[in-house]
């Protein structure tokens, strides 16, 4: 990692992508108006130090679970599981999954808390070629931590050309 | 040829592997068992499985009146989960008014303009995919049994030569790569050497088999 | 058009049992980076905001991006704690909306 990233505003940091925040994105990764990016390991980073702010990113505790080798990128299966009591003092408040090589970096952010009972997730991306997942989870006590898996992509999703 | 017997052999092509005497049947594969685990995964569970929407789309089509005769699909048919059960695993079906096999859809899209006086559904439409699929889940896990007999042999025979007729700018056969090299070709083909579950769900959405086919034939 | 959903959950659970819930909904969820037959990129239609409600609590609440495959299924786990109602809501791009509610008994 380079240099320390920029502090935040206080308050509750929020990941949604409203059509400006998306086309803020679009605009740092796109090369051409008229054709879809392509984000870049580089654009990941920038999302993980907007998600970190000024704390360390942990490696451990985040398993994923992602077929090693996909047939369809359109159609993913991912498993996100957080080692983590889940407890009023003790528990998973976030997890973060980002990209490496999608057209943007984010793929889904969730927001857990002491009912959960299990920081685990399952949700179906695309993905539009063999790049690293990560998921970073934030836990209650401040601290983030994260787990990455490898897939390989037979047939891209985003940026196929339609019959 | 006429369109008609064209008609047939299109109908039966996508499941001539029922017919394929080259591959005995204890050795034949779904693509269902060459997929990766989670994607059998999806596959199994309902919950999970996008199919599942079209068949509740499927659902409430098979209650709703259509054409100037208005009637549903349930007033002749009833309670599908009893009239439909095995149906969809014995098309195509030979059509004695018409002289040739129909696939599901051309079955269903006949119910339409002969008994309900509505226009049929164009193919690849939302509602004769959740028809087709809806039906076809009241065949759940049967083997599919397409009839072979004096009827459906001309059609069966024209569509094995299809399927083993090289073609495109490739030079491939359909039985190149789904009979013969079945187990060294990338997990995105699927084996033809059995039918694959009643419920297919291709990418996010179910699909018609012919799909498949349109896809391989664009190499 | 009210996009068809699929709610998962256990009808029956006992106080304090971890219960896993799944959903899907039907939504084309068109990425807005593929590029139509003339030539165009066809606009971003995504759902944006997923959440759940436990009587009236929110338990769960996922944002969601363009990388959110088409009919998106969410699957994810609670606590049961006592008897009553989950509402489940979605929104995004174009005024989309969709809710549902499932009923679970806690003894």
């Amino acid at each position: 990692m380079s240099a320390d990233p920029a502090p935040l505003p206080a308050g509750r940091r929020s990941f949604l992508i409203s059509s400006g925040q998306w086309a803020a994105g679009a605009a740092i990764v796109s090369l051409l108006p008229a054709s879809p990016g392509r984000a870049s390991p580089h654009a990941m980073q920038e999302l993980i130090r907007s998600i970190i702010g000024e704390a360390t990113l942990q490696p451990g505790k985040v398993r994923l679970d992602v077929p090693p080798l996909v047939e369809n990128g359109n159609t993913v299966p991912l498993t996100v599981s957080v080692d983590s009591a889940i407890t009023e003092a003790d528990h998973v408040k976030a997890i973060h999954i980002v990209n490496e090589k999608n057209p943007q970096p984010h793929v889904i952010s969730v927001t857990l808390g002491p009912r959960a009972g299990k920081a685990q997730l399952s949700i179906r991306i695309k993905l539009a070629d063999s790049q690293q997942l990560t998921a970073i989870a934030e836990m209650s006590n401040g601290s983030f931590w994260s787990g990455s898996a490898d897939v390989v992509v037979t047939l891209a999703a985003c940026v196929e050309d339609l019959k | 040829m006429r369109p008609a017997v064209r008609f047939g052999i299109a109908a039966v092509l996508t499941s001539v592997a029922a017919m394929a005497a080259d591959i005995p049947a204890p050795d034949r594969r779904s693509g269902y068992a060459m997929m990766s685990p989670e994607l059998r995964a999806m596959q199994d569970d309902d919950a999970a499985n996008p199919g599942m929407l079209s068949v509740l789309d499927g659902a409430a089509l098979w209650q709703q009146a259509e054409g100037t005769a208005h009637k549903s699909c349930a007033d002749c048919h009833g309670d599908a989960g009893k009239s439909m059960k095995g149906v969809a695993a014995r098309y195509p079906a030979f059509d004695t008014t018409l002289d040739r096999p129909l696939d599901l859809e051309q079955r269903i899209d006949r119910c339409r303009t002969e008994h309900q006086q509505a226009k049929p559904l164009p193919f690849d439409s939302k509602e004769l995919l959740a028809l087709t699929v809806y039906v076809a889940h009241h065949s759940k896990g049967e083997p599919i049994a397409v009839a072979e007999d004096a009827r459906t042999g001309p059609f069966i025979e024209a569509g094995r030569h299809i399927f083993e007729q090289r073609q495109g700018q490739l030079n491939l056969s359909c039985g190149q790569c789904h009979d013969e090299n079945w187990a060294s070709v990338s997990p995105a083909r699927r084996s033809r050497r059995r039918i694959r579950p009643v419920i297919r769900s291709i990418g996010s959405n179910g699909s018609r088999s012919a799909r498949c086919g349109g896809g391989c034939a664009i190499v | 058009m009210t996009a068809r959903v699929l709610i998962h959950l256990p009808a029956k659970a006992l106080r304090g049992e971890v219960i896993q819930i799944k959903t899907l909904i039907a939504h084309a969820m068109e990425s807005g980076f593929r590029v139509g037959t003339n030539g165009n990129l066809i606009p971003r239609d995504i759902i944006t905001v997923f959440t759940c409600r436990y009587n009236g609590e929110e338990i769960f609440r996922a944002e969601l991006s363009p990388a959110i495959a088409s009919n998106p299924f969410l699957s994810f786990f609670t606590t049961a704690r006592e008897s009553g109602t989950l509402e489940f809501h979605w929104s995004g791009d174009n005024g989309f909306v969709a809710t549902e509610t499932a009923a679970i008994t806690v003894e």
